[in-house]
């Protein structure tokens, strides 16, 4: 293939209207994007400042993680912070000092801001100044919020990582910078898809540990492996670093434009760069038919989520085989996701921000054979007979480049494939009605 | 401030959406931020509820903040009430509403909606989700309740059971069960599947049964007051407590207490002698004091445990289990921290723990045996089979529940008997479940006592304490695993106090005679 000119897709909708609509969002707030982050830097804590709902919220997002020493906290605020904000000042740095003596593998510590938090002014970015000079060199402390005011969902990562490209030393040299916190597994392919194109000054962010030393400059080119990191990529180019735009790497066909835009930025010829990418080409493609058996020719609407939701709508059409409804997104950055919406056909609706009771009606009313959502809505639009696929799982299950891409046909195509092999039943009743048990133990006698 | 990791109880407007949720034709107009409809998911993935929780957040943003909040609430409501046609609505505000200072409850007043809208103070930031079920669903009561006359035949409301609470469900059937045996027929259960209009008829019931008093107590308490409706104070969780019920309910009644027993079967599997090995297991105690109360009965009189500790999370109910645990000879521990919960198991070793879902965590990583009691708990219990908690039913399930997780008496024995043996020792754990077996490591056991990789023990002694002999820590290594840490802290409490520097057999033999007493 050739580099660059085949992103000038004539018939995208890259300038189709969008539906702009607000009132209930039935989405996560920026604390959530603490559960990945802190699987992925291994030396960091997220600190959140915030109220008794805000630890509720990661201790129902965290899951079982909780229970394995993780490190991320609330420092819930009581009656008595709210009266006199310097007095919560002391209390936090209280806090964060009991807190780094009895974790001493900290190095890098998130001061994270809440709505709470927020609207009664905490000044968290003093804080951070103050803490790091008192706890320098072995631990810096930054600031960002994750409050469901200012972030929605993986926004969360998009404002930590702005908060570290400030602090980030300067380098002059010619690099390529992996923006987007991935699994483990999925990074190390990354990297080595890019190695055997000859690049190797690549460095990536978040890094592992602080210790890794990831620097950026006027002659840093970086690459968003996410969507949802607009304000980490404007961070980025203030200072000097420059974007490479391209379609984002899901499925075969958006890793192969991911890897194209780069090998073009880096000058690798098309011989290398096929002889590179042709075998796992092949394999996604044999791995993506699979799943395409069931999807295709199915119809999709997507809730807005993640902001994953255009790059994976452009994934399901072009190549599933699925016509899309309406792509819901709580914010589209055109400047990240524009090549992604030039390769989307004109059609579906493109909607940003949400009044969830009015985009249920127009779910309904479509009838669409999948429905991408939240876990608040699924069981409910499942018990109306839709199926659903929930959003969360696509931002935990490794999903981006070759290697993963039948695994991510597939999270599509279980959920329908899981239908047709249930026999349709009458008997999917509410669980939560009591009395709808037989008798326990009829064979006791029972009773009248 | 309070660093938290696990929160035993969620914030005050959760409780209150426990209610709106177990409820039908009500709707909750929640002032509360982006991101709070997180909330959702108990009930739609937890519970497995099949439909939405009847919630409208009002969804305010930071441009929002300063004139457009208390605006953005008043077309929230409208529109909800416009779209659910509900019976009557709830208004408030989650905790950072709570902070801007929109009044949820004067804005719906004057909005001259055609239901009763009635508004909610929840203090977020000094109360919990416990209390905020019970005053939500007080101030539900006290708006529609009205004295009516009492039913012809002897009837009684069922009060407190809500949305995601511990077996409620099941709850409901069961005692509706009891009661009918006992000749009582059910006027209203609430909030659990009522509607406004049903509040309104509780009024006729003769009396009612408080199922839980963290979420219907004060509810209850006004009903007596402006009812004249008197309520129940035993809660129905186990044999004893269940016989004392249907007494309380013939004395309220006039009704002689007759119980259909003939599905009773947890007393004769308890004495059976397969049972006798449960004789004296220590048993620690955690959860809301309503089920610890109930457990710790249980687990003394009905199964003969021995109970070594037992504590709640919720404050309101820290009287009643302080007192409850001077009864049983121990001190008991208020906490909502797991931290302490967990220090205090340590320090009890106890063989058996009850709790909630953070004490199933605990307990797994110290290796100790544990059954689910009490709230907070996760998608496993909330089963699709019959499981309830309370009367005759109840105390069949409590009885396999609790002996399930413990090594089965003859398992025990083997264990005891052939623990130098390669499948039977320490490091094979104290469950037959979820485990293969493991094979003792080669260089553990006889040469290195010690510090074997598959000893589970603390490490020897800090400075300063007496140093174990190793043939003293070779013949602690024979004493079952499950009391052996208890085993180390007293011979080395017993060697300090005398001044001992080293710890030989005989010190330890010693201080198993002195703590036998």
């Amino acid at each position: 293939m050739t580099h660059q000119s085949s992103l000038a897709a004539p018939a995208g909708c890259r300038d189709a209207p969008v539906l702009k609509q607000r009132g209930q969002h039935e989405v996560f707030c920026g604390l959530t994007g603490i559960i990945w982050l802190h699987r992925k830097m291994q030396d960091a804590f997220f600190l959140v400042v915030g109220s008794r709902t805000c630890a509720h919220l990661l201790q129902s997002a965290a899951g079982v993680m909780i229970f394995a020493e993780p490190r991320f906290g609330t420092a819930i605020l009581e009656e008595t912070d709210l009266a006199g904000l310097a007095d919560a000042q002391d209390e936090l740095e209280r806090e964060v000092d009991r807190l780094l003596a009895r974790r001493s593998d900290i190095r890098q510590l998130f001061l994270v801001g809440s709505c709470p938090s927020e609207v009664i002014k905490l000044d968290l970015s003093r804080a951070a100044e103050r803490l790091s000079a008192r706890h320098a060199p072995k631990v810096r402390v930054l600031n960002y919020s994750g409050s469901g005011i200012e972030t929605t969902f993986t926004e969360g990562e998009d404002a930590c990582l702005a908060s570290m490209v400030p602090a980030l030393p300067e380098t002059r040299d010619r690099q390529l910078m992996l923006v987007g916190a991935l699994p483990d597994v999925v990074e190390d392919q990354a990297l080595d898809l890019l190695q055997k194109l000859g690049i190797d000054r690549v460095t990536v962010l978040p890094a592992r540990t602080a210790n890794k030393e990831v620097a950026v400059g006027p002659e840093t080119v970086f690459a968003l492996t996410q969507p949802f990191l607009g304000a980490t990529h404007s961070a980025l180019e203030r200072r000097g670093a420059r974007h490479i735009p391209a379609p984002f790497p899901f499925g075969e066909e958006g890793t192969t434009r991911w890897l194209s835009a780069v090998a073009h930025e880096f000058g690798v010829d098309k011989e290398r760069f096929e002889s590179v990418t042709d075998a796992p080409r092949a394999r996604a493609r044999r791995a993506v038919a699979k799943a395409t058996e069931t999807l295709n020719g199915k119809s999709v609407f997507l809730f807005p989520d993640s902001q994953l939701e255009i790059p994976l709508a452009r994934f399901l059409t072009r190549e599933c085989g699925m016509t899309a409804v309406e792509i819901g997104a709580p914010y589209i950055h055109k400047s990240v996701v524009g090549p992604d919406m030039d390769l989307l056909s004109q059609g579906p609706t493109i909607s940003e921000g949400q009044d969830v009771d009015l985009q249920l009606d127009r779910c309904r009313a479509a009838q669409p054979d999948l429905t991408v959502c939240g876990l608040g809505l699924a069981n409910p639009l499942e018990a109306e007979g839709l199926a659903t696929k929930w959003a969360i799982e696509l931002v935990f299950t490794p999903v981006h480049f070759y290697e993963q891409a039948g695994d991510l046909a597939g999270l599509f195509s279980r959920p329908l494939h899981r239908r047709q092999l249930l026999m349709k039943s009458e008997d999917i009743g509410d669980p939560a009605t009591p009395g709808a048990i037989p008798d326990p133990a009829p064979a006791s006698g029972g009773r009248s | 401030m309070k660093l938290s990791v696990w929160t035993y109880e969620g914030p005050p407007h959760v409780g209150a959406l426990r209610v709106a949720t177990a409820m039908k034709g009500l709707h909750y107009v929640l002032h509360a931020p982006q991101g709070d409809t997180y909330a959702d998911l108990l009930f739609t993935m937890i519970e497995r509820r099949n439909h939405r929780p009847p919630v409208t957040y009002t969804t305010f943003q930071a441009r929002d903040l300063g004139s457009d909040t208390a605006n953005l609430f008043r077309t929230a409501c409208q529109e909800a009430h416009a779209r659910f046609q509900p019976e009557a609505m709830i208004v408030g505000a989650s905790c950072t509403a709570e902070l801007i200072q929109d009044d949820p409850g004067g804005m719906a007043e004057t909005m001259g909606l055609p239901i009763p809208v009635i508004p909610l103070e929840l203090p977020s930031y000094q109360r919990k989700e416990n209390y905020g079920a019970d005053e939500t669903f007080f101030q539900i009561v006290r708006a529609l309740a009205r004295p009516v006359a009492r039913t012809g035949p002897i009837t009684c409301n069922l009060i407190g059971p809500t949305a995601l609470g511990f077996r409620h469900r099941d709850d409901i059937t069961e005692v509706t069960a009891l009661l009918s045996d006992l000749g009582v027929e059910v006027n209203v259960t609430a909030p659990y599947g009522a509607t406004p209009g049903d509040l309104k008829r509780l009024g006729a019931a003769h009396f009612n049964v408080l199922m839980y008093p963290e979420t219907g107590e004060a509810a209850c308490r006004w009903m007596e007051r402006e009812l004249g409706q008197p309520f129940t104070r035993t809660v129905p969780i186990g044999v004893g407590a269940t016989r004392d019920f249907a007494a309380e309910v013939a004395k309220l009644t006039g009704l002689e207490a007759t119980l259909d027993t003939s599905r009773l079967r947890q007393p004769w599997y308890s004495a059976s002698v397969d049972s006798t090995y449960l004789t004296g297991k220590r048993v620690f105690i955690f959860g809301a004091g309503t089920q610890v109360a109930a457990a710790a009965r249980i687990a003394r009189d009905e199964m003969g445990f021995e109970v070594v500790g037992m504590g709640c999370y919720n404050r309101e109910m820290a009287r009643p289990i302080r007192a409850l645990a001077r009864d049983y000879g121990v001190e008991a521990l208020i906490s909502d921290d797991y931290l302490d919960v967990e220090a205090r198991i340590e320090e009890l070793a106890p063989e058996l723990i009850l709790g909630t879902q953070m004490e199933r965590h605990t307990a797994k990583r110290l290796g100790i045996p544990c059954a689910v009691i009490s709230a907070p708990v996760h998608v496993q219990d909330f089963p699709a089979r019959y499981s309830p908690q309370m009367g005759i039913e109840g105390a069949n399930v409590i009885f396999d529940t609790w002996v399930h997780p413990l090594v089965m008496g003859l398992e025990e024995h083997l264990l005891a008997m052939f623990r130098e043996d390669f499948e039977f020792h320490d490091a094979a754990g104290a469950s037959h479940h979820g485990h293969k077996a493991t094979p003792r490591p080669e260089s553990a056991g006889r040469t290195t006592p010690a510090s074997g990789p598959s000893d589970p023990e603390p490490a020897p002694a800090a400075d300063g304490a007496a140093t174990w002999l190793e043939e003293a820590e070779r013949e602690l290594r024979k004493v079952p695993f499950f009391v052996r840490g208890k085993a180390r802290r007293n011979t080395e409490t017993f060697a300090a106090e005398r001044g001992l520097s080293q710890i030989s057999i005989d010190t330890l033999y010693e201080a198993k005679s002195h703590y036998a007493r």
